[in-house]
């Protein structure tokens, strides 16, 4: 048979050239892949700017404030201080999203945790390490124990996660009330109203303010906080854990299928507990950038970052670096909103508009990037074959 | 005459395959045409692409004459094209009846559904075709073959005239086969051109009108059945001679391998789907277990393998009791296991190959190295696998749902055999696999077995049960009703055993145990006479 002759050769030829081909095409997959994110905060600078001409303002002028605005030493390291919290709190949600858990609950485990680490931290006098090592580990525990037992719930009791990690939210909110009357009625509390006994100096994580020295100078109060170090650190046990470990596959394969992961030996509820615990456990650590800034749990402790790390890990895929694209842009948002009530070009309300636009944008140009990848890699497919047997 | 589907210089490109390569199909009306070939020829991309799909990248598509251009299967439906896909898309919880106008509920005044109107046009549709079914049976309380039928009439409801069946025969036994085969004759008869997928070859000699064989993507020959045989067939398909299958000895020796005995398990009611079921395996053996879809089963293997909670009863795993043990446990104690649907037990649809390799056996070596997952050992693992079961796959970062079905059957079965496995339980194992690559897996399980591994054959292709088999049990509702020799019985006779119509005499036929080894025939036989001597009557 003459036509079998011809088709082995094609055959072999290419197969070589395929491995190779996959190499390169990592890079190219790597490039497509941020272009989704990018693409959304560009499409959401179309349309909100067609909302502000809407609206009769100038998308342009509101465009230069914000550029103008974060090109200051002083706002960018105040975006690097607002996208660390994000940041982790992206990551806590993520590990959830892998293992199809919505946690909902990092809201409450970050606060939990931080009044708890705030606490503890406030109570103890030791020496520098030990006392920062304990503050960060009560909040880690806090956290896990509270993301733990909306798993306990899941797992044993059938208490959807969803639910149940809304509902602890609730009840994380009613505890920290209660916990803040009655240290204010045990005198743990100095003033009324302003929060837990402050930490000790040897209790704060040091700043990392050398950094922006480097690049001018910083206005006195101005600090880039420590805890960057422990969101990239953060970030490369997620990325280690779940890409180099047995137990991240093990995670990973019950995320993508439940029952094939079952019968390959993965524990289904033994692996949403340890999500859950694990969930929480980083989410506890969210609340700290904030606990070490003022040195107490105050009632004007920062909220909505569990529900802004939601987003944040959408915006990411789960993925470690994605996300910090993501905590990024969502701090850049935050940081140049700001400036718009200032100079008053834009209502800032324009930032929600855009954020929201994102969220949307995104899913779809993930979509649109998968297809131009499948794409392109087929008519690559078919030009090499084309050359083989020629 | 005007052609029903001309399909000419179709092509379609996958990243790094190109799996429709100028194809091109002729299907006069009213014929029934079988598309053949080796896993990964395209059959099912050519038939996803005349279904709406898939777009193809090149080529032309009329059906009756006219030029179509389809970019959703709503576009293939409005022309009156029809397909039943291999993996059906039935709700369970619903009726056949809802089933069936799901999606095109007719509606009464008010927006309410039309369930009489429905019913009507439902029990028409089935006269017309000869196809009997009740509207209000639940969907999960029906046989395979019957719900294909549900999938059937699900498309025949909807108009079509040019029915697709992707390879419908590979889950159904004989009987139902032979049932399958009496509708499409009378489709046929009344005026319905058919489209059908399969890889036994006989079956296409049986039923079609015409056969198209695609190779690597391309056509190779439009023949008609009278003017081949199989063999014709197969080498069309493969471009060579088939290997002749291996002959086997039996190696069945007198260490067991695994011992299950009085095995009871409980359904959601505590009923018990598994009643007192006592089997034993020896090393070197391959037990068939034979039964209708439905009496047990799957409980049965899940039980084994640790998914499902065992009541009472013992299973051991070369002496060691494994009934209450993890999965993981069991299986890094040597269980490999072939599930009955690679996609949902099997897969991890959308992670590259390599993590499917790894499935099942991701804490050891090569996959692991103590705690870490070892990637390097892993896609050399997969790479292994691929070159060994013939996987046909572009490369191996491919995620698994770009795989062909067959090809994803070879990877399954590749994971599992090269871990080499004390004891394999294998449901279907050749589920959708080409003919060259069957024979291939046959011969895997047959060196495997020389070498002691113990084997529980599940499979509802049952020239494949009494071939592979060294003894063969019967599954009834829930027990083992029967213990037979594979060297005398013939797939119609265990058809009956298996509908339990010849429950009755399966203490008579005693004779020979497997002829091959009659020591061990006694091991399996004397459990499974008093579970048969129970289920006798009662039910
Ligand atoms: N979605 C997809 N993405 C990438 N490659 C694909 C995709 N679908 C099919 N392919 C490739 O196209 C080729 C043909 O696949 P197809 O499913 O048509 O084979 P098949 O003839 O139906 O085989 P089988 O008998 O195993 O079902 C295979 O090499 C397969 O890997
Ligand atoms: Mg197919």
């Amino acid at each position: 048979m003459t036509d079998s002759t011809v088709t082995d050769e094609s055959e072999e030829e290419p197969k070589v050239r395929l491995t190779r081909a996959a190499a390169d095409s990592r890079l190219r997959q790597i490039l497509l892949s941020a272009a989704a994110p990018l693409g959304a905060f560009v499409f959401s600078l179309i349309a909100s700017a067609i909302v502000l001409i809407a609206a009769g303002s100038n998308p342009i002028e509101a465009a230069k404030d914000m550029l103008d605005h974060a090109s200051k030493l002083e706002v960018q390291v105040s975006m690097i201080n607002r996208a660390t919290p994000l940041y982790i709190s992206g990551v806590a949600a993520a590990i959830g999203f892998k293992m199809n858990l919505f946690n909902i609950g990092v809201e409450g485990q970050y606060r939990m945790a931080a009044i708890f680490a705030a606490f503890v931290g406030g109570a103890v006098a030791l020496p520098s390490v030990l006392h920062i090592a304990l503050i960060l580990i009560t909040a880690m525990v806090v956290g896990g124990l509270w993301g733990g037992l909306a798993g306990v719930l899941y797992t044993h009791r059938g208490v959807n996660e969803v639910i149940g990690t809304i509902m602890l939210n609730g009840v994380a909110l009613g505890v920290i009330a209660w916990l803040v009357r009655r240290w204010q009625a045990e005198g743990n509390i100095v003033q009324v109203g302003v929060g837990t006994e402050p930490i000790d100096e040897s209790g704060l994580l040091p700043n990392l303010n050398f950094i922006p020295e480097l690049f001018g100078d910083l206005r006195a109060n101005e600090e880039l906080t420590g805890m960057l170090v422990i969101a990239i650190v953060v970030g490369v046990v997620y990325y280690l854990l779940l890409n180099r470990t047995v137990f991240g596959y093990d995670l990973r394969a019950s995320g993508l299928n439940p029952l094939a992961a079952r019968a390959g030996g993965v524990p289904p509820r033994k692996m949403a507990l340890a999500a859950m615990l694990m969930s929480g456990a980083v989410g506890g650590l969210v609340g700290m950038a904030e606990i070490f800034d003022k040195t107490r749990y105050d009632p004007n402790f920062v909220g909505f970052l569990g529900f802004n790390g939601i987003a944040v890990a959408l915006l990411g895929r789960n993925n470690p670096a994605g996300i910090a694209v993501g905590a990024l842009l969502w701090a850049f948002l935050d940081a140049t909103s700001d400036i718009l009530q200032v100079t008053q070009t834009a209502p800032k309300e324009i930032i929600d508009i855009m954020r929201g636009v994102i969220l949307l944008t995104v899913v779809i140009g993930y979509e649109v990037v998968r297809r131009v990848r499948e794409r392109t890699e087929s008519a690559r497919t078919a030009a090499r074959l084309a050359e083989a047997t020629s | 005459m005007t052609l029903a589907i001309e399909l000419t210089g179709i092509t379609k490109r996958f990243p790094g395959v190109v799996a429709n390569d100028n194809v091109s199909l002729a299907v006069a009306p009213g014929e029934i045409h079988a598309v053949c070939g080796e896993n990964g020829a395209g059959k099912s991309t050519l038939m996803k692409i005349l279904f709406g799909m898939q777009s193809p990248d090149e080529g032309t598509m009329r059906i009756h004459g006219e030029e179509v251009r389809f970019s959703s299967p709503a576009d293939a439906i409005e022309r009156g094209i029809g397909m039943v896909h291999q993996h059906f898309m039935l709700a369970g919880q619903l009726t056949v009846l809802e089933n069936v106008i799901l999606g095109t509920e007719p509606v009464a005044s008010l927006g309410r559904i039309d369930f009489k109107a429905a019913e009507a046009h439902l029990l028409e549709v089935g006269e017309a075709y000869g196809l009997d079914v009740d509207p209000h049976d639940l969907i999960e309380t029906l046989e395979v073959g019957e719900r294909q039928r549900v999938e059937i009439i699900k498309v025949l409801y909807r108009g079509a005239q040019i029915l697709i069946l992707d390879e419908p025969t590979a889950v159904l036994v004989p009987h139902e086969v032979d049932e399958l085969f009496r509708n499409m004759r009378e489709l046929k008869a009344a005026g319905e051109t058919i489209l059908f997928i399969d890889h036994k070859l006989e079956e296409v000699l049986q039923i079609a009108d015409t056969i198209t064989v695609l190779r690597q993507g391309r056509t190779v020959a439009t023949v008609k059945p009278a003017d081949v045989s199989t063999g014709d067939l197969a080498e069309m398909m493969v471009g060579s001679e088939l290997p002749t299958p291996q002959t086997s000895r039996s190696t069945v020796t007198d260490k067991t391998a695994l011992s299950i005995r009085g095995l009871t398990v409980l359904d959601e009611d505590d009923r018990p789907v598994l009643n007192d079921v006592s089997l034993e395996v020896h090393r070197g053996e391959v037990v068939g277990l034979a039964g209708v879809e439905g009496n047990g089963q799957t409980e049965f293997v899940g039980a084994i393998i640790g998914t499902e909670d065992v009541e009472a009863g013992s299973i051991r795993l070369l002496g060691e009791e494994i009934a209450h043990s993890t999965v993981r446990r069991r299986r890094n104690s040597g269980i490999g296991y072939v599930p009955q649907d690679r996609q949902e037990e099997g897969l991890l649809l959308f992670a590259p190959l390599w993590e499917n390799a790894a499935l099942g056996h991701q804490t050891r070596k090569p996959f692991a190295n103590g705690r870490w997952f070892d990637r390097f050992g892993a896609r050399e693992r997969t790479e292994a696998i691929r070159s060994w079961f013939d996987v046909r796959t572009p490369d191996i970062e491919v995620t698994a749902n770009s795989l062909s079905g067959g090809n994803q059957q070879k990877l399954i079965v590749g994971r599992e055999m090269a871990a080499e496995p004390k004891v394999l339980i294998a449901a279907h194992p050749t589920r959708g696999i080409d003919i060259g690559a069957q024979a291939a897996v046959w011969d895997d399980i047959r060196a495997a077995r020389a070498d002691g591994m113990g084997t529980l054959l599940i499979s509802a292709d049952l020239e494949e049960l009494i071939g592979l088999s060294d003894t063969i049990v019967v599954i009834h509702k829930g027990e083992l009703t029967a213990t037979l020799d594979p060297a005398t019985i013939t797939p119609r006779e265990l058809g009956s055993y298996m509908t339990g119509s010849e429950q009755d005499d399966a203490e008579t036929p005693d004779g020979p145990g497997p002829a091959a080894a009659p020591e061990t025939a006694t091991g399996p036989k004397s459990q499974g006479d008093p579970a048969s001597g129970d289920a006798g009557e009662p039910q």
